[in-house]
């Protein structure tokens, strides 16, 4: 495992000056890139914009709307961070979080401009090549030799330049491939594109007829609209990684030295400072353990998804989750690089990761290949021994190759998946799990959660007025020290009456029930009321109990609302699904809960597992579950579901835990999630039946020679322009005329 | 026939104009932000 680490560490180690700068530098001063939330039309854009730009010390500000980013520029030595700008949006009712300094370097549209460059070209010479050709069609009989020969002439010098550019990326791909002595389908293209080319100039040479310029360039220019769809999509799933780390980890708690704790960004994080690390959350750096016992899920670094047991003095790395309660420890090799590392893995799994589809056409792609040569090496050989000549047996193969082009096939699923990825992204949506899409259009079960689900999840403190200041502040510390909504709306109530939280070193998490310390012998508890042995009172409203010892407990109650449009959500999901609510929260709040929303099927005080129980329990009926939740005791049942979804307020593990995460304070992207996963699921099986059809008919007329390899061309053009007109209604297709 | 001489010629021109400036306008980076742009155009506020 150590070797693990070392290459997870190690990899990618810029020098740590680079990185510890967290912002590039630009012309005009330094680049703070921040991920913003509710950004969705342009008065937004307008109000991002004023609100940084009134910052003192910032030049400029400059929303992105399509990729939901505000590039802030700071002046140069300005020592301005990141905190004021997220809290000035925060004020102004746009959360924000701090991207990852790589996702600065590269403008989004750097990555893929050399191919719509490439695409441009092609795109430009096949329309004039069109023409010239038009041309000699239109006169053909009528226009004399010479005529014919100058625009065979023309359109070479336009053909061979364009083909030579345009051409890099399939020529490049080709050579590699046979390099390695490997085919892929790059090289049937590249030899259809090469030998139309080629043979074209020879028959320009001797004044022929036939010349298949226009075939060659078109066949790159719509191949070029595949390869920059694909792109994009590989491109949105790498935006999508890196926006899931801007909201993973962007500060640490530490300990100081006078024993008060403090929350920093976790790039400021050095050697030696001690940590302290909540229930869920991620180890920001590498670290040792200084107190107590841990349970720690190193899935990330060895693929072990057992949880290992840590004790004092054992090392924790970088990017594994802490499981069991809060713990301190001190960090120990800390260079910026490990959080690198996590984003660089991250990114690469999201390129390199593919959905079953894809898996499915890819394999298709490896028996095809061959297949494409020896059928038009066949149909070479075939025309040449009936004797036609070899100009008849060359044109009749290269019709065959330019048709076999998959480019129908190759783009099927990728151009489904850019079309709803695309669409859930401007909702908000991020679709976490390349095959995400593909399980969720499976799904005939719903388990939600309740709080932070069906609710907000933001419960506020209502009876704070009256607790006691000295109890407040136990509990704060208690709570400080978890990541459950009570315990922050406990932490945010006591900022907000300006007590001071004291840090409690060794608290216990027992997920489900509360939190647990040793204070001078006494033991303090801050949970559930059967966890504090506090008597069934008076309950009708959520409370949290914290008892000192054998001390009279105290109570907290706490509010929270349901999402606004919880009820019509669910109106319209239990027309084609099996709902139930699966809470660990007590029996008259999950009933009132249900009851306003309308779910018939609940269940309340379950504990982790029994939640995970029920779902492999519909799972042995058969069932496919779609699991909603948010909290540290909904992840064993998102992993254990057939599909997950979570909101972007979840915590650290249950994100990592779900295919999808949805912004936002509506229920609503839960239709849209499932509509567009259904009507993906069809489009991709339609888009398969057309791209095999097309060639089911038109192969063997190709290799019959009445194709010629402008036909050939042309038809291929519509099977792509089919398929990809397919996804683009996908991904504009009005909500209400879909079925969740 | 002399025609032919001009017309494709600036046939040509005109659609190499038209690639110049796409390149351009792809460099300058008014493709990076596509929705947004659709909204700028609405905002009645002055530049600043």
């Amino acid at each position: 495992m150590a070797d693990a680490v070392r290459l997870l560490t190690s990899t990618p180690a810029p020098p740590a000056k680079a990185v510890s700068a967290t912002s590039t530098p630009a012309a005009h001063g330094s680049v703070i890139t921040l991920m913003v939330e509710n950004m969705n039309c342009g008065n937004c854009i307008r109000k991002v914009e004023t609100a940084l730009t009134d910052v003192p010390d910032v030049v400029s500000a400059r929303a992105n709307l399509s990729a939901r980013r505000v590039s802030v520029v700071v002046k140069p030595h300005a020592k301005i961070t990141s905190e004021p700008l997220i809290e000035t949006l925060r004020v102004a009712g746009y959360p924000a979080r701090e991207l990852p300094p790589e996702g600065t370097g590269t403008e989004p549209g750097d990555r893929d401009s050399g191919l719509v460059k490439r695409l441009a070209v092609a795109g430009f010479a096949s329309a004039n090549i069109m023409l010239l050709s038009v041309a000699v069609w239109a006169g053909q009989g009528e226009m004399d030799a010479s005529l014919q020969t100058l625009m065979h002439w023309l359109s070479a010098a336009i053909a061979v330049p364009a083909v030579a550019y345009a051409g890099v990326p399939f020529f490049s791909s080709a050579f590699a491939a046979l390099k390695n002595g490997r085919v892929n389908m790059d090289v049937p293209i590249s030899l259809g594109v090469l030998l139309a080319t080629g043979m074209s100039i020879y028959q320009t040479t001797v004044h022929s007829e036939q010349v298949y310029f226009d075939a060659a360039v078109s066949l790159l220019f719509f191949l070029l609209i595949g390869r920059v769809l694909d792109q994009r999509m590989r491109r949105e799933a790498t935006s999508a990684a890196e926006n899931l780390l801007g909201l993973v980890s962007p500060a640490t708690t530490i300990v100081k030295p006078d024993g008060t704790s403090e929350r920093i960004a976790t790039r400021e994080v050095r050697p030696g400072m001690a940590l302290l690390i909540a229930a869920g959350e991620r180890v920001p750096v590498d670290a040792r353990l200084s107190r107590g016992i841990a349970l720690m899920d190193e899935s990330l670094i060895t693929g072990e998804t057992h949880p290992r047991k840590v004790t004092e003095g054992d090392g924790l790395y970088a990017g594994t989750i802490n499981l069991s309660g809060p713990i301190e420890a001190v960090a120990t090799a800390c260079e910026e690089n490990t959080l690198l590392a996590e984003i660089t893995r991250l990114m690469h799994t999201a390129e390199q990761a593919r959905g079953r589809y894809v898996r499915l056409a890819d394999r298709a792609a490896r028996l095809y290949a061959p297949a494409v040569h020896i059928l038009g090496l066949g149909t070479f050989l075939a025309w040449m021994y009936v004797g036609h000549g070899w100009e008849k047996a060359l044109t009749a193969a290269i019709a065959v190759l330019i048709i076999t082009c998959p480019c129908a096939l190759a783009l099927a699923v990728p151009a489904v998946q850019v079309a709803a990825i695309g669409r859930l992204f401007k909702r908000g949506i991020i679709v976490k799990a390349p095959d995400g899409l593909e399980r969720l259009s499976e799904v005939d079960t719903i388990i939600l959660d309740k709080t932070g689900t069906l609710t907000l999840g933001e419960p506020r403190l209502e009876s704070g007025s009256t607790v006691e200041p000295a109890a407040l502040v136990t509990a704060a510390g208690l709570a400080a020290n978890s990541r459950h909504p009570y315990s922050r709306a406990i932490v945010r109530a006591s900022a907000a009456r300006g007590v001071t939280a004291l840090p409690i070193a060794g608290v216990e998490e027992i997920a489900g029930s509360g939190l647990r310390a040793m204070v001078g012998g006494v033991e303090i508890k801050l949970g559930s009321a059967a966890f504090c042995g506090v008597g069934e009172a008076d309950e009708g409203r959520p409370a949290l109990w914290l008892r000192s010892g054998r001390d009279a407990p105290v109570a907290f109650r706490f509010d929270d609302p349901l999402r606004e449009d919880a009820s019509a959500t669910i109106a319209k999901l239990a027309r084609s699904y099996k709902i139930e609510l699966l809470s660990g929260d007590r029996k008259p709040i999950v009933a009132a809960a249900a009851a306003a929303s309308g779910i018939a099927d609940w269940q309340a005080e379950l504990r982790p597992d029994a939640k995970a129980a029920r779902i492999e329990d519909l799972k042995t009926a058969g069932r496919h579950v779609l699991m909603v939740g948010d909290g540290l005791n909904d992840a064993p049942a998102l992993a254990a579901g057939h599909a997950s979804i979570a909101p972007s307020t979840a915590t650290d593990i249950s994100q990592t835990a779900s295919d999808v995460i949805f912004q936002g304070a509506k229920l609503g992207p839960l239709v849209e999630i499932l509509a567009v996963a259904k009507a993906s699921h069809k489009a991709a099986i339609a888009n398969f039946a057309i791209a095999i059809g097309y060639n089911i008919i038109f192969v063997p007329l190709a290799m019959m020679g009445v194709v010629t390899p402008l036909i050939a061309a042309i038809a291929m053009s519509v099977s792509s322009i089919t398929v990809t007109a397919n996804a683009i209604w996908l991904g504009h297709k009005p909500l209400k005329d879909m079925n969740p | 026939m002399t025609a032919l001489a001009w017309l494709i010629p600036i046939a040509l021109a005109l659609g190499g104009v038209g690639l110049a400036g796409f390149l351009w306008s792809l460099r300058s980076g008014q493709f990076d932000d596509l929705e947004g742009a659709a909204w700028r155009a609405l905002d009645d506020e002055p530049l600043k």
